[in-house]
């Protein structure tokens, strides 16, 4: 079994650490760095709860190997809010206080990886219609709220991140 | 002890709107929907789940018979126990060896037959695909996983017999000797010579055979356990994935061979249940055993995959029913056979689902006389256990089919029919024809509720006929009751000098948001600010013992206890106050923290000061005076005064696409009552989420195997949960009828979804599916199968 020396950038840390060829970039945040934000829920890409940014690309970080990952950016959930994992409820990323406020989540399990997608879907496009809402979250299995709330969530964050972008909302 | 509500099941009341919080109570904080207190832990990744706990622990991984059926010829583990890394390999003859029983037990008392428990290793057969022969601890996952691989077993394949209908059938392979036919559990509810007389005289009788299709929970989280063996107190501490800690603390006890006093259990997060972890699994309770074996925390966590083989699943069952209607729409008579599989192992859950099932087959109609048959039957296919709803929708999903089947028999709108046969409100408690005590309920106001917000009305002039897209409609209505709140809880309050309040339940959340419904139920009772009320759960240590949280009954049992507990210490401080005042305690009331003296509200004791003085004092049992720091202290083991039934109706509108055979759920409402409602926004994110379920299991779910008895639906790819295309938006709305049973007048609502959403959509689908002659489609309504009944309707005509 080959290992590897590997660099990564999770939530602006840089972390160094040696991993086997066949180690799972999520096992490697979870059982390595203690990121354990992402939770896995299929291993195999179908369910989404491992979802990170990856270069600013959200992946699910359970069909990824880590040493493909070697060199990058990781942003996990726990880089979302200002304040990292420690925040309280004040302190939320705007999607995350959406998901707060509408009830957008049950057990938590999915929540991490809803984020997550939400997080690129938002940046993509601002201003969503439900049903592309629906549609970017496909990937993401959430077995709790029936996804009504979560939808509700993500229109509801949409509004809240163009409120703040100046360039949507006419500001300087 | 809980007649606080008596009287108040008069005043139901319509609470429109999926929007609403429902604050119509000043400054209470029960009634409103207030954000949680759990959510910014798991939003931002800080939340520990059974997985997430860093430690030295070895990991585990089991090996699992690859046949349905079959013995096990010999099972060669020496490439795995050289591989580096691995630090032990265990099959039956290991457990056999200690001093451990190494069973799952099952309560043989409520089955016909005599059959060994489940052992945690095969013995010597294996009864389904999945089944832990073997189980290899190692220095990490992959490592443990690749000597999986490396254990070479040969089975003696054995017939096998997946469905339970088939089972049952002569000459079909038996899995136990002392269960010849595979019945393992043949049970008869309600009066059957009633029944025959009520269908000779009745003017006609409707029939369906009918599926419930076996459903696997799919909880998010897999199972997962961390265990550690301290030798020199000879104790367990397992922390795992959990809904009723206490339960597996003694059914691990009991595995293990230890007292309960040996067993801590403790649970961090849950990402979900539904049934699915109540109950007592083999990965668990190995862990515990190499934990003591190897003298270190070992892990587990399952695969996917082996939380699908290893079950447990749900529902299956094969059922004849008829009803008995008269020409005018009274029915008159129901009649149920149904042959229910329980899987290769008998389990407790397992084998008292049908109880569940017969107990509500009246729905919320007036039945005379109803007969039941359940037979529970083994079967080469994982254990089948409790799962959200738990035998209440494969009952509700017989009668809610066939009122349909009668309306369309008697040429009458469905909904007509079962508005003349609803049990009226000053008809409770109402005593049904299969022993069910309904304790409160106005069916009808929610009847008219979920058609105003559909607009059924106009929907059902345009339902029958392709619309211009050339898709058919069809619209439907299913009524439903649900038993909730069964069993004991404990819940304790304690009230430090200064001021804090700690609540400690024996259920256990898992995305039902116990910490804030708790916290509200008790800030209320006590006038103390919400925030200086916190909940604790999932210490078998901390803890008091409880049932857990299944069964739609945490906020009926669990809430009432804290409630009946927040009380006592109510009292206690009251006569602290009076003390104080130079009262009699009989002269103080209680506001929103103060304790006046009556008539002169001028003078007056905070909540808070009470608590400080209560040291000072010698009044009141339950006070535990100077040094500890606590002030009050009280506990409750409340158990309900019977049943809290649950009720209400949903409606679907449809689009079947003739060609396609694809179904559309264009429009879902749901009309639900669960009584008082302590949080209307948890409420309502209970009904999405099992409505979410109910329709997976119409238009998705279905777990299959193949005759060999090898599961086919083993990952999330070939197993269709919902996802967030495949679902409506769901409307809620709520009529509020409180229970009289407990004190907070509260019903479940946890399960409701699932009972309610299959019958709703096959309903209408099968409404829309009418222009063909069709009269019923199994679930689940996938297009293969929509589009197989259209072809097989065709050809007939
Ligand atoms: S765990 Fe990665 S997609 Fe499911
Ligand atoms: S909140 Fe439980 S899986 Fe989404």
């Amino acid at each position: 079994m080959y290992e590897h020396d590997i660099t990564l950038t999770v939530n602006g840390a840089t972390e160094e650490l040696t991993v086997e060829s066949r180690t799972l970039l999520v096992h490697a945040l979870r059982d390595r760095l203690d990121y354990t934000g992402p939770n896995v829920g299929c291993e195999s890409g179908k369910c989404g709860a491992c979802t990170v940014h990856l270069d600013g690309d959200a992946v699910k970080s359970c069909t990824l190997l880590a040493v493909q990952a070697d060199g990058s950016d990781v942003t996990t959930v726990e880089g979302m809010a200002e304040g990292g994992a420690d925040s309280d409820a004040d302190a939320l990323h705007p999607i995350q206080r959406a998901f707060h406020e509408e009830h957008g989540l049950q057990c938590g399990y999915c929540t991490p990886g809803m984020v997550m997608t939400a997080a690129q879907v938002l940046e993509e496009e601002p201003d969503p219609s439900r049903e592309a809402i629906r549609a970017s979250l496909k990937g993401n299995i959430c077995r709790c709220t029936g996804y009504h709330n979560v939808v509700n969530a993500v229109e509801s964050a949409a509004d809240s991140l163009r409120n703040l972008d100046p360039s949507t909302a006419g500001g300087e | 002890m809980s007649d606080a509500r008596d009287g108040r099941a008069d005043d139901a009341r319509t609470v429109g709107g999926e929007e609403s919080d429902g604050s119509t109570s000043g400054d209470r904080l029960v009634g409103r929907g207030i954000d949680r207190r759990e959510d910014a832990e798991l939003l931002t990744g800080r939340a520990t789940y059974t997985d997430d706990i860093s430690s030295d622990a070895a990991h585990l991984a089991f090996v699992r018979s690859s046949v349905g059926h079959g013995r096990i010829e010999s099972i060669d583990a020496s490439e795995a126990e050289e591989m580096g890394g691995v630090l032990g390999v265990y099959a039956w003859a290991d457990l056999d060896a200690s001093p451990s029983p190494g069973v799952l037990p099952i309560r043989t008392e409520s089955l016909d037959c005599e059959v060994p428990g489940h052992p945690v290793l095969a013995r010597e057969r294996v009864r389904y695909e999945g089944q832990p022969v073997a189980a290899v601890v190692a220095e990490d996952r992959y490592v443990a996983r690749d000597a999986v691989e490396a254990v070479d077993v040969e089975y003696e394949s054995l017939p096998a017999v997946v469905d339970p209908a088939e089972a049952t059938a002569d000459g079909a392979p038996t899995l136990y000797e002392t269960a010849p036919d595979n019945v393992a559990l043949d049970a008869e509810l309600g009066d059957a010579a009633a029944t025959e007389e009520a269908f000779s005289a009745a003017d006609r009788v409707v029939e369906l055979e009918l599926v419930n299709n076996r459903l696997i929970a799919s909880a998010l989280e897999p199972r997962a356990a961390l265990a550690r063996y301290d030798a020199d107190t000879e104790r367990f501490t397992v922390e795992m994935t959990s809904q009723s800690p206490h339960g597996h603390r003694g059914k691990l006890a009991e595995t293990l061979g230890v007292s309960e006093s040996r067993v801590r259990v403790i649970v961090p997060r849950v990402g979900g249940g539904f049934g699915h972890k109540g109950h007592h699994h083999p990965g668990e309770a190995m862990a515990a055993w190499c934990a003591r074996e190897l003298g270190r925390p070992v892990k587990w966590t399952a695969t996917r995959s082996e939380n699908y083989r290893e079950g447990a699943h749900a529902r299956d069952h094969r059922t004849s029913a008829e009803l008995a209607v008269d020409d005018d729409g009274t029915v008159r008579g129901l009649r149920v056979d149904t042959r229910a599989a329980v899987g290769g192992y008998g389990l407790g859950g397992g084998a008292s689902m049908p109880g569940w099932y017969g107990r509500l087959l009246s729905s919320q109609y007036r039945i005379p006389a109803i007969h039941c048959r359940t037979r529970a039957v083994f079967t080469n296919t994982a254990p089948v256990h409790s799962y959200r709803g738990a035998g209440r929708p494969e009952a509700i999903y017989v009668t809610e089919r066939l009122m349909d089947a009668a309306a369309d028999e008697l040429g009458v709108d469905p909904v007509g029919l079962r508005r003349r046969n609803l049990i009226a409100p000053e008809e409770f408690p109402y005593e049904t024809a299969v022993g069910a005590s309904y304790d409160s309920g106005d069916y009808e106001t929610a009847l008219d509720e979920v058609l105003d917000a559909i607009g059924y009305d106009e929907l059902r002039e345009r339902a029958g006929e392709p619309g211009d897209d050339g898709r058919y409609r069809g619209v439907s209505v299913a009524c439903f009751t649900e038993s909730t709140g069964g069993g004991f809880e404990r819940g304790v309050v304690r009230v430090r000098r200064d001021g804090s309040v700690a609540v400690y339940a024996g259920t256990h959340s898992h995305g039902q948001g116990h910490e804030t419904t708790y916290a509200q139920l008790v800030a209320d009772e006590l006038g103390v600010p919400y925030d200086d009320v916190e909940v604790v759960e999932g210490d078998t240590d901390d803890t008091p013992d409880g049932t857990g949280t299944f069964g739609s009954r945490s906020t009926v049992t669990g809430g009432s206890a804290v409630v009946e507990s927040a009380r006592d210490v109510l009292r206690a401080a009251r006569g602290v106050a009076a003390d104080r005042l130079g009262v009699d305690a009989a002269d103080v009331v209680s506001e929103a923290g103060e304790f006046r003296v009556v008539g002169r509200p001028e003078r007056s004791v905070s909540f808070a000061d009470a608590a400080r003085a209560a040291e000072t004092t010698d009044d009141g049992a339950s006070e535990k005076g100077e040094g500890d720091g606590v002030a009050f202290e009280a506990s409750t083991r409340y158990e309900p005064d019977g049943t809290a039934y649950a009720f209400g109706t949903h409606a679907a509108l449809v689009a079947v696409d003739g060609e396609t055979g694809a179904v559309e759920i264009e429009r879902y409402v749901a009309v639900d009552d669960c009584g008082e409602r302590v949080n209307p926004t948890i409420v309502e994110g209970q009904v999405h989420g099992g409505v979410a379920q109910g329709i997976g299991q119409a238009r998705s779910e279905g777990a299959a195997y193949d005759d060999d008895g090898r599961l086919l639906t083993d990952s999330m790819l070939s197993y269709a949960l919902p996802r967030a295309t495949s679902l409506p938006d769901i409307e809620t709305r709520a009529t509020v009828t409180p229970s009289p049973r407990n004190p907070i007048g509260a019903k479940g609502i946890g399960e409701a979804g699932t009972i309610a959403a299959p019958p709703t959509v096959v309903n209408a689908v099968v409404d829309a599916l009418s222009p063909f002659g069709i009269e019923h489609v199994d679930m689940p309504l996938t297009e293969e199968n929509v589009l197989d009944a259209i072809r097989t309707a065709e050809d007939e005509v």
